[in-house]
């Protein structure tokens, strides 16, 4: 018998359910494969005895019910989980144990999953390559001293190494699909709304979301499912049906009209990349969908915006962590002056750096020339794409300009890291759904993936596409295991 | 705009980040590289375009204003660094 860890998360569903396996042998071949793989860094907590004990409850139960019955789960560690330490990959939240459970946690256990463990990611998921961590960097499984992407990368090496079945992440500007990516696994970014933020520790609040990250397309809509809903806590999550995305997915695609985006050719991009995105442009003709090049003339205004937006929202957001309520305190001769200790031990230089940013934006005199003017320019590029989807159903782009790159590469150099969500960041500053599936490999046999980018709560039209590339790229996922 | 090592000054301390000499000088060098890439947005004449002030098509929700949780005070103090009976404790601020 194949090892169970190597299954998808839709068939070790369906082997509980039939009694083929239990949930312990689910949990424990998951657990070996994490006690051998700590060379890769993913995990910041294991929570591995309270998951075999929820395992051998859970196999004793008559009825399985819900969509993840018996399934163990690691999550980024961004997602607040009650009694469990919540780090946010920072010195400062070192000592944090939440006091309650996210929404989008809690509605995974009420499906019948249970936590395996909190899983590394950026510091306060500000990164693309997770390095950023107070934990230290992930590597990815497809190479030695290999960055996994981030800010999800914890979550990305885990699952492509099958350290756990399937894994949820967050998205601020990319940070799901960006890992995914690099790690040749799906990950999909929600219409903004779709997921509740509710005790996910914040970063930029207009534009974070979670979402699934999996093996497979299948896998990503029962995940979605899964985590989806309205939520009273969250004031901007959306009371829109969550759809039955798992039973309706369907790789028929035909006569749906596919956008390509010129825009999205851009200087310097390796001849790889552009010849997956033809290869995707075939597999969806190939499936009967109709191809349509479009215009996002304000594309490359989208980076520059984000840079003003994402650290004015997250300086205001970090202001919470005064060294007062909770988390990490440092010394000081008044409170001003332990305020000012605190925060410089307990923030590491990229959020420093994201803060000051975002605080030199808003300060006073300069509201109008940045903040305001990248709210302009959001609105400009939200119209881009309104205007796109009165002709089109979906847009196919790559995900990424590059493929995974080498831990140290763009460290020093903040612009040249800020780059590498050239593709994703425009989708967060429009709300709009995405995802990336695994669609080839570059000329060092590291996985490249394609971005479909859908409209507002169509998450539906998005994955039923990623399955028609998925059918037709035959992606292998198989990667030798070097690091145990 | 380039950012000066008293604009680095001047920011940290409204952000409340203490910064040694060194942090300083390589922060300015980091800044004034992103200030640089930010301000491509100059290129945009955005005079006639209202902000963009919610993503989501629908105005925020109000809800009654009721306590719904509450007595929640140990929970709240549980992760504090320094307390005292129900109280937060802070480095002396009044003489």
């Amino acid at each position: 018998m194949p090892n169970i860890s190597e299954f998808s998360l839709t068939k070790l569903v369906s082997g509980i359910k039939k009694k083929e396996f239990t949930s312990e042998e689910v949990t424990k071949s998951f657990i070996s494969n994490a006690e051998k793989s700590k060379k890769l860094n993913t995990y910041i907590t294991e929570c591995f005895d309270e998951a075999i004990k929820y395992a051998k409850n859970f196999d004793k139960k008559k009825e399985y019910g819900g969509l993840l019955p018996g399934i163990p789960i690691a999550v980024k560690d961004l997602f607040c989980t009650k009694n469990i330490k919540t780090t946010a990959g920072s010195k400062i939240l070192n000592n944090f144990i939440p006091t309650y459970e996210s929404t989008v946690t809690n509605n995974l256990w009420s499906e019948g999953a249970f936590l395996l463990g909190k899983l590394n990611c950026d510091e306060f998921a500000m990164g693309s390559s997770n390095e950023t961590s107070f934990f230290g960097n992930v590597t990815n499984p497809f190479g030695d001293k290999l960055v996994p992407g981030g800010s999800s990368g914890g979550s990305a090496s885990a699952l492509a190494a099958n350290l756990t079945p399937a894994t949820i992440g967050t998205d601020t500007g990319g940070s799901i699909r960006q890992p995914a990516s690099f790690t040749g696994i799906v990950g999909l970014k929600p219409t903004y709304g779709r997921c509740s933020r509710w005790g996910i520790v914040a970063f930029a609040s207009s534009l974070d979301q979670a979402g699934p990250m999996t093996k497979n397309v299948e896998d990503c809509a029962l995940l979605l499912e899964a985590m989806s809903g309205y939520d009273p806590k969250d004031s901007t999550s959306v009371n829109t049906k969550v759809e039955n995305y798992s039973s309706k997915l369907t790789n028929k695609v035909k006569d749906l009209k596919i956008g390509i985006p010129k825009e999205y050719r851009v200087d310097n991009m390796p001849d790889e990349i552009n010849n997956l995105w033809k290869k995707g442009v075939d597999y969806l003709k190939d499936a009967g969908a109709k191809i349509k090049n479009i215009s996002l003339p304000h594309t490359m205004y989208a980076l520059p915006a984000y840079y003003i937006v994402a650290p004015a929202e997250a300086s205001s957001n970090l202001a919470r962590y005064d060294g007062v309520k909770y988390g990490h305190r440092a010394k000081g001769n008044n409170l001003v002056e332990m305020y000012e200790n605190t925060r410089s031990e307990g923030f590491g230089d990229e959020v420093k750096r994201r803060i000051l940013i975002g605080t030199y934006v808003l300060s006073s005199g300069y509201y109008d020339a940045y903040y305001l003017k990248a709210q302009k320019v959001r609105q400009l590029i939200k119209n881009d794409f309104d205007k796109a989807f009165n002709e089109v159903d979906a847009i196919l782009t790559p995900s990424t300009p590059n493929s995974a790159f080498k831990m140290g590469d763009k460290k020093d150099d903040p612009v040249s890291m800020y780059l590498n969500d050239i593709f994703t960041v425009p989708v967060n500053l429009s709300g709009l759904p995405a995802i990336s599936v695994p669609a080839g490999y570059d000329k060092n046999n590291l996985p490249l993936g394609l971005q479909l980018i859908g409209k507002p709560f169509d998450e539906q039209t998005i994955l039923n596409l990623s399955l028609a590339i998925e059918k037709r790229a035959n992606f292998n996922k198989k990667i030798n295991v070097w690091w145990n | 705009m380039s950012i000066d090592k008293d604009t680095v000054k001047h920011i940290s301390k409204l952000a409340k980040i203490s910064l040694d000499e060194k942090k300083i000088n390589s922060l300015s060098k980091d800044l004034s590289s992103i200030m640089k890439f930010i301000e491509k947005l100059n290129e945009l004449n955005t005079d006639k375009i209202n902000p963009l002030t919610s993503i989501i098509n629908a105005s925020l929700r109000t809800r009654k204003d009721e306590i719904k949780d509450g007595k929640i005070r140990d929970q709240i103090l549980k992760n504090s660094p320094d307390k005292n009976e129900e109280f937060f404790v802070v480095p002396k601020m009044v003489e």
